[in-house]
């Protein structure tokens, strides 16, 4: 299992590709990823820029909390979660979660808890940057089912 | 003998100057460490709490050395 926090912009699919290549190939048959990406707008209004907050020490802890629990639950052979910090722009990947499996359902399920149990559990906070320069603090994430 | 206290995000903008500290004589909770660091000002609704890096409530009890955390409903993802 992997936890990264990345100050700078990531590519999700070479950290996707790179985190497979330590795993021994044929050993899982299916890989199932999310990425979550800026928006240039959120509730009505144009967003230029976002910076993210976090607890470093307690936020490691939890996104690796968080795989554990997706390890115990589901019949997954490996876990990845990357997620971004500090400055970010409209069209920059925020996060990625990636399950490796023997079959698609674990990885789809395990996949998706990965996303959900961040989103709830790990301390990060979003700030956003207005089109007319003013910032606000987002106070609560989307549904699940938004 | 103290406890280390740390504000988040909206937070910590809301409290400026707050202590980054407070003795821990006669501070049983977490609730207490609050109470210390701002002044007993009423903690806001739907704050969050963390002692050690873990998550906690209000009425958990805290010790010499524990650092404490409050912040807001969290917004990864």
């Amino acid at each position: 299992m992997a936890v990264v926090i990345r100050e700078v912009a990531f590519d999700p699919h070479d950290e996707e590709r790179a985190h497979a290549a330590t795993l021994a190939a044929g050993s899982f048959g299916a890989t199932a990823t999310f990425v979550g990406t800026m928006r240039d707008f959120n509730e009505g209004d144009g967003v230029t820029a976002m910076t993210l907050e976090h607890y470093p020490g307690m936020t490691e802890r939890e996104l690796e909390a968080v795989v554990t629990d997706a390890l115990e639950r589901w019949d997954v052979i490996d876990a990845l979660i990357v997620h971004r910090v500090g400055d970010i722009l409209p069209g920059e990947p925020i996060v990625l979660t990636a399950v490796w499996s023997a079959h698609r359902g674990a990885a789809f399920d395990a996949c998706r808890f990965l996303m959900e149990a961040l989103k709830s559990r790990a301390p990060f906070w979003k700030k956003e940057t207005l089109a007319d320069g003013s910032t606000r603090w987002v106070e609560r994430n989307t549904p699940a089912s938004a | 003998m103290a406890i280390k206290v740390k504000f988040f995000a909206s937070l910590r903008e809301q409290l400026p100057g707050t202590v980054d500290r407070v003795d821990a004589a006669g501070v049983a909770t977490v609730a207490d460490v609050w109470a210390r660091a701002t002044e007993a000002k009423t903690m806001p609704e739907h704050v969050l709490c963390s002692v050690n890096l873990e998550h906690r409530t209000a009425d958990d009890a805290v010790a010499d050395g524990d650092e404490v955390a409050f912040f807001p409903p969290v917004t990864g993802g």
